[in-house]
């Protein structure tokens, strides 16, 4: 794939200088087993303890810490789109400064496209103005665009992993809450606000306070039909919407460690709706054979040199984090959202709680007016009016090929409209190659060009008021999807099982 | 970014538990390319009916309620990472939003645009909100040098707490950029002398 500019060739690690590097003896920690520079040697007592994946990746980024606590960390990737960066670059422009690294940061074209007819000019002329200041911005400041049109254009969360851009071991930023999706191959990654964009566009840095530590273990197998995103549903129910707060989470346990790289991200992808800043899982082979061979990954030498450091990342055991949750993947069944945030969820066969221990009963007699449900009601053959599957939670190809094996030979229900959005023009192709956007379009689905599209009512792409809609997105708050649309949150099986049906059903029916 | 110092006003009651910043800003009014305009669209569905007319029953549209401080339920700002949540609340006129606790974002976000996120307990909370129903125009002090918050009707004084690099930024309306812009040769150091064996 031929791809030109000079940014393109900065991004390519094979080009860039080689840093300094120090010998590793595998099989002893990291930290001991090189001499790092005085600047960057850990000289507190928690030197000499146990260190967790965060800590290890965290502290190899703080390049000062200032008094009270804040510290300064370096960020190694920085991922843009249209509707954040404008007022940054702005920002630059009005202080007269430059781009301090533009072999760091990469931009993509995915909120506001439309996924019909994409060669055509947008005709939404808002959508069509950001998307253009996108474009002039990166020439301008001389980023690399992967903008609509390009081959690799798509979600930032989606087009960062499969591009071999995301890798262990590094700090990732983008101004987007769901850039914890990132922290799936053992980076610290985390949304920021357009101030932010700017602080790293023109310093690579940001004054962050350190967060809290939590670990999150889930253990056990998950029953067929469960999936990630009924796992990370099910977390969500049980901590809340906000139970997360300050905190930074490490997923373990064999659970997710039994997980594909895109269950991986489904999870990490959905830290953000519990509060947490971001969520991480410790690389390893799963991780390690997703990487390898990606446009972007390291090769050869570096390759080897990049694994001994990332197979040093995992938590070491006696290892401190400020809060401990466990599962069990057992009490785990096939999730679906009530109400108006992803902490409101329950099991496909459970009724609408009347009180919840996270939420009060004002939050829920207003989540269950919108949704014009009621406490109590069971959702399970509860009809729908549309199937949503796509966005930066499940738009990857395996999520695509779960839909089409559920599907089978049955067809769309009457009634129903049921999209299915890839998250990038190379799942698009992926799929296309492997014959899935014909079967799909065969059973009665749209099967649309790459973006957010309807996770976030701001292209075409919306749900009608009033009107229910199964979608493996991430959050069903009021309006989400459209004003008025009622969103249930689903995994992509529950999902394209309410697409066959017309209703909301227990999937394990079907596999 | 206008600094913050001590402010006097009457407050707005909003007592509804994780509003998200869909809630503050819709996705759909993301599409401006400043930072200027967001406050029209503030609580855009819950201010105004499919016609674009004022509804009648949210806070904002009863003329009862006015101020400079917001004051909201649990986990005010969770969601999305968009600013333009605070730049809305910003350009509406609030320089001060009060909650139990507030999302972490939002909270980044609110700070770097002049507008002080103050967290108070869950009691304290009920307490204003009883005071507001109770008298809609009471007043209340906040002393972001003294780190207080008091009552007017009551009289009664609470402390808050704020980071200490945080409060001297919104006392003079520094922005975290200049700080990092000031720390640039330390920022060069790092990259000179880090071993980045993740070739990042």
């Amino acid at each position: 794939m031929k791809l030109g500019g000079k940014a393109n060739l900065a991004l390519n690690p094979s080009l860039l200088p080689r840093p300094r590097r120090k010998k590793i003896k595998i099989g002893h920690s990291y930290e001991r087993s090189i001499s790092l520079p005085l600047s960057q040697q850990d000289l507190s007592p928690k030197y000499i303890m146990a260190k967790t994946l965060f800590d290890k990746v965290w502290d190899a980024h703080v390049v000062t810490e200032i008094p009270g606590g804040n510290q300064v960390l370096y960020i190694d990737r920085h991922l843009i789109h249209e509707v954040t960066s404008p007022q940054a670059f702005d920002g630059l422009r009005r202080r007269k400064l430059p781009l301090l690294r533009k072999d760091r940061i990469v931009a993509t074209a995915d909120h506001n496209v439309p996924t019909i007819d994409q060669h055509k000019p947008i005709t939404e002329p808002l959508s069509a103005k950001q998307v253009q200041m996108l474009t002039e911005n990166c020439a301008e400041f001389d980023v690399q665009l992967f903008g609509l049109g390009h081959p690799y254009q798509g979600i930032v969360h989606v087009i960062g992993p499969e591009l071999g851009i995301t890798r262990p071991g590094i700090t990732m930023v983008c101004g987007d809450s769901h850039t914890s999706t990132h922290g799936a191959f053992g980076a610290i990654a985390f949304g920021i606000g357009t101030s932010q964009v700017e602080q790293v566009m023109a310093t690579q840095c940001l004054l962050l306070t350190p967060p809290k530590k939590m670990r999150i273990s889930v253990d056990g197998d998950l029953a067929p039909g469960v999936t990630a995103k009924d796992l990370i549903l099910y977390v969500i129910s049980q901590v809340g919407t906000g139970g997360g707060t300050g905190y930074f989470v490490e997923y373990a346990g064999s659970a997710i460690r039994a997980l594909s790289m895109e269950g991986r991200m489904t999870i990490c992808n959905m830290s953000i709706e519990m509060g947490a800043r971001g969520g991480l899982i410790a690389p390893d082979q799963t991780t390690f054979d997703y990487l390898e061979g990606r446009e972007f990954s390291p090769k050869g030498k570096d390759w080897d040199d990049a694994l001994a450091y990332w197979k040093s990342l995992p938590t070491e055991d006696g290892a401190n984090f400020d809060f401990e949750l466990n599962y069990k993947a057992e009490d785990i069944t096939p999730m679906i959202t009530y109400g108006t945030n992803p902490g409101m969820g329950m099991g496909v066969k459970e009724a609408i709680p009347v009180s919840s221990r996270v939420h009060n009963k004002a939050s829920i007699d207003k989540a269950m007016k919108y949704m014009g449900l009621e406490a109590g009601m069971h959702l399970e053959n509860q009809p729908i009016d549309y199937v949503f599957i796509g966005s930066c939670t499940n738009s990857r190809i395996e999520d695509l090929r779960a839909v089409v094996g559920l599907v089978g030979n049955r067809k769309v229900a009457a009634g129903v409209t049921a999209i299915v959005v890839p998250g990038s023009q190379q799942v698009s192709k992926q799929a296309i190659a492997e014959g899935l956007d014909k079967k799909l379009v065969a059973a009665g689905f749209e099967f649309r060009e790459a973006g957010c599209s309807a996770c976030l009512g701001m292209n075409d792409d919306k749900i009608p008021a009033g009107k229910y809609c199964v979608s493996t997105s991430n959050r069903n708050f009021e309006g989400r999807q459209g004003p008025g649309a009622r969103t249930i949150l689903a995994s992509p099986l529950t999902a394209a099982a309410a697409a066959v049906t017309g209703r909301v059903v227990d999937v394990r029916k079907f596999v | 970014m206008t600094p913050f110092t001590k402010l006097t006003s009457s407050a707005v009651p909003l007592p509804i538990e994780d509003v998200d910043t869909d809630q503050i800003i819709p996705a759909r009014f993301l599409k401006a390319v400043t930072r200027d305009g967001f406050g029209e669209n503030l609580f855009r569905d819950w201010r105004y009916d499919k016609e674009d007319q004022p509804k009648e029953d949210f806070v904002l549209n009863n003329p009862t309620y006015s101020g400079q401080i917001l004051v909201a339920g649990a986990n005010f700002g969770c969601g999305s990472s968009r600013e333009h949540a605070a730049w809305a609340i910003g350009d509406f006129g609030f320089r001060v939003v009060v909650s139990s606790y507030f999302a972490d974002i939002f909270r980044g976000n609110a700070l770097n645009n002049g507008i002080l996120p103050l967290v108070v307990s869950p009691t304290l909370l009920d307490e204003i909100l009883q005071t507001i129903e109770q008298n809609p125009v009471a007043a209340f002090t906040i002393n972001l040098e003294a780190q207080t918050f008091k009552n007017e009707t009551t009289g009664t004084v609470s402390t808050f707490d704020i980071d200490n690099y945080k409060k001297t930024c919104l006392i003079n309306g520094y922005d975290d950029i200049d700080y990092l812009l000031s720390q640039g040769e330390l920022i060069e150091k790092f990259e000179r002398e880090r071993v980045d064996f993740s070739l990042a």
